[in-house]
């Protein structure tokens, strides 16, 4: 039988009289740098990709169509967690706030400062794995264990919050699962505190490690202009020198509040928009949203009912809505027909991952098919958010 | 403890059956595939990371299923993963196990109603040894996973009709001719008969 992993094309002549091949490569789906169960169809002249082509549906859970199923909204929830499970506070807030937009709510002072601290650590450990996975793909094994041992105390405060260490459903329509602990406000003060030590270790670890830098620096360059075209968003957008963040952009929830920056990358290291510049965007934006869970710790009122807007049945209005939120990897829109009854008539997430990776084939071709790792590694991509 | 025990009391000898000896080797070191599928995944990553630190039992991930002692499906087998997942299984050496991580490879989980494109469990492709309920399971529960892996492994029985007190030897003569012959029918065994032919007639009456 025919190997259809390998395949060779017709040999082409490379002038001088030499005969080279192009030859098909499979990268995954099983592949321990794809992040999951990407495949990227690798077609290379030599050592050098001439073109990639990522397949995706590997991981396609028909998350569409369980929302539509569901008898009530708040099932929909759960679901909209396992989208994109490295970062599920996120996702359930920019479900919620959907929402909350259709039917008109309001919720009271105490529940959004919760949230935001909740999305804000959130993205801490979204890039903290991020940055700890990229590390390791290019071979730094060290910067990865750093990373996870920050990250298990981020989990410990959700765990304290929701019960659960990753899906949490903590974030309703209306309100939250429950209130925080009597300990939280201390326990994330201490975070807080014990990390910003350690992002200075994570760069004497892994930002200035000159193989490390070697690895990422002039690699998988975006220029800013393929970025707008391709609708990139996210450190994907901001790697590339472009100033766009919706928390600032266009404020959601309380984000007008508080005072932060927006990292962009500058090409320190190489060219603007290489791998290294979109590194740089996560480490410096973790830095970012300490300063905002600082504010927000300052400001959060210690009375509020935090269930008081939860609506008894969710029946919303018939109408659309489209509402978007920024999501450690860019910007997660939900757009949701309702149609008076008790569940969706149609939900459409747009995922920011299945948007960035789009980009894969614009930015890989001409490199060294060792390069593809990093280059995948910088999406920062979430196989299920890609596929849904 | 035995005679043989006694015998080597003070060396540095132990006596153990070849069964257990070979248990207690394959238990010991389990790799397993690194092959991340869902949300499970990260919780498997986080068991292999800081603070839960896999490798205490000597489990350390592999990229290569030909590395591999057990595959740990983590997430929900869609199904057009399903084949690829069934492939893997076979690239693996044997002896391989499979754990079932997270409610989706157990049953399909939350996606067990209405998920078109999901495999209701993965035992419906590849054998299961042990699965680990939750969405996702926390660590704990993987590493307690992995601790009754071991035990089975340790109850495990040498193939099936061999007896142990009889050994055999296989001739391995290339491609599928693979023939197993009794110990006692081979040229090593007759010498050793001449040699020491005392030993076997004392344990004959022992009935051993």
């Amino acid at each position: 039988m025919k190997n259809p992993e390998i395949t060779l094309e017709p040999p082409v002549d490379a002038g001088d009289g030499l005969v080279a091949q192009q030859m098909v490569v499979n990268m995954g789906p099983q592949h321990p740098s794809t992040h999951g169960v990407l495949r990227v169809e690798l077609t290379l002249d030599g050592e050098v990709v001439v073109k990639a082509v990522p397949h995706i549906g590997y991981l396609h859970r028909c998350f569409e169509k369980h929302c539509e199923q569901m008898n009530d909204y708040t099932k929909v929830v759960p679901y909209v967690d396992r989208m994109d499970y490295v970062a599920a506070m996120n996702n359930e807030l920019g479900f919620a706030i959907a929402m909350e937009r259709l039917m008109g709510i309001e919720v009271n002072d105490r529940v959004e400062y919760i949230r935001v601290i909740m999305a804000e650590l959130q993205r801490i450990a979204s890039h903290l794995l991020a940055v700890g996975t990229f590390g390791l793909d290019i071979g730094a094994f060290t910067p990865f264990l750093y990373c996870f041992i920050e990250r298990e105390k981020i989990l410990d405060i959700f765990e304290k919050a929701s019960g659960a260490r990753l899906l949490y459903n903590y974030i309703w329509i209306g309100g939250l699962m429950n209130d925080v602990p009597d300990d939280f406000r201390s326990d994330t003060a201490d975070f807080v505190k014990s990390f910003r030590p350690k992002i200075t270790e994570l760069n004497d670890l892994l930002t200035e490690n000159k193989i490390f830098v070697e690895r990422t620096a002039n690699v998988g360059v975006l220029p800013a202009k393929v970025a707008l075209n391709y609708a990139a968003s996210g450190p994907m957008l901001r790697g590339s020198g472009v100033k766009w963040d919706l928390r600032r952009d266009d404020p959601y929830s309380i984000y007008d509040r508080f005072e932060f920056d927006i990292p962009v990358g500058t090409g320190e290291k190489g060219t603007l928009g290489d791998c290294w510049d979109r590194y740089i965007v996560r480490v410096r934006e973790m830095e970012e949203s300490l300063r905002i869970i600082e504010q927000a710790l300052d400001g959060m009122p210690d009375e509020g009912d935090v269930q008081e807007a939860i609506p008894k049945k969710i029946r919303p209005p018939a109408g659309e809505i489209y509402c978007r939120t920024e999501t450690p990897r860019g910007e997660l829109g939900f757009y949701i027909i309702s149609d008076k009854s008790t569940s969706p008539y149609r939900v459409k997430a747009r995922a920011p991952s299945f948007v960035n990776l789009a980009l894969l084939p614009a930015i890989s071709i001409g490199s060294m098919v060792a390069d593809m790792v990093a280059i995948i590694g910088s999406i920062d991509i979430v196989l299920g958010e890609v596929d849904r | 403890m035995g005679l043989l025990d006694k015998k080597f009391h003070d060396s540095n000898i132990i006596v153990v059956s070849l069964e257990k000896a070979l248990n207690w080797a394959r238990k010991s070191s389990l790799w397993y595939m690194q092959f991340g599928l869902a949300c499970c995944a990260i919780e498997m990553m986080a068991t292999a990371a800081s603070r839960y630190d896999f490798d205490r039992f000597g489990v350390i991930p592999r990229s290569s299923p030909r590395q591999a002692d057990v595959m740990i499906v983590a997430g929900t087998v869609t199904l057009k993963m399903a084949g690829r997942i069934k492939r893997l299984y076979h690239q693996m050496a044997e002896p391989r196990y499979v754990i079932s991580m997270g409610s989706c490879s157990n049953c399909g989980g939350p996606y067990w109603e209405h998920g078109y494109h999901v495999l209701k469990g993965v035992d419906r492709v590849v054998p299961v040894d042990v699965y680990i309920p939750g969405c996702p399971p926390r660590p704990e529960s993987l590493l307690q996973g992995f601790l009754h892996l071991r035990d089975k492994i340790m109850n495990e029985k040498l193939p099936v009709g061999l007896d142990a007190s009889h050994p055999v030897v296989i001739e391995d003569h290339g491609d599928e001719d693979i023939r197993v012959r009794p110990a006692s029918e081979t040229e090593e065994h007759k010498k050793a008969q001449i040699a020491f032919p005392q030993q076997d007639v004392t344990r004959k009456k022992e009935g051993a």
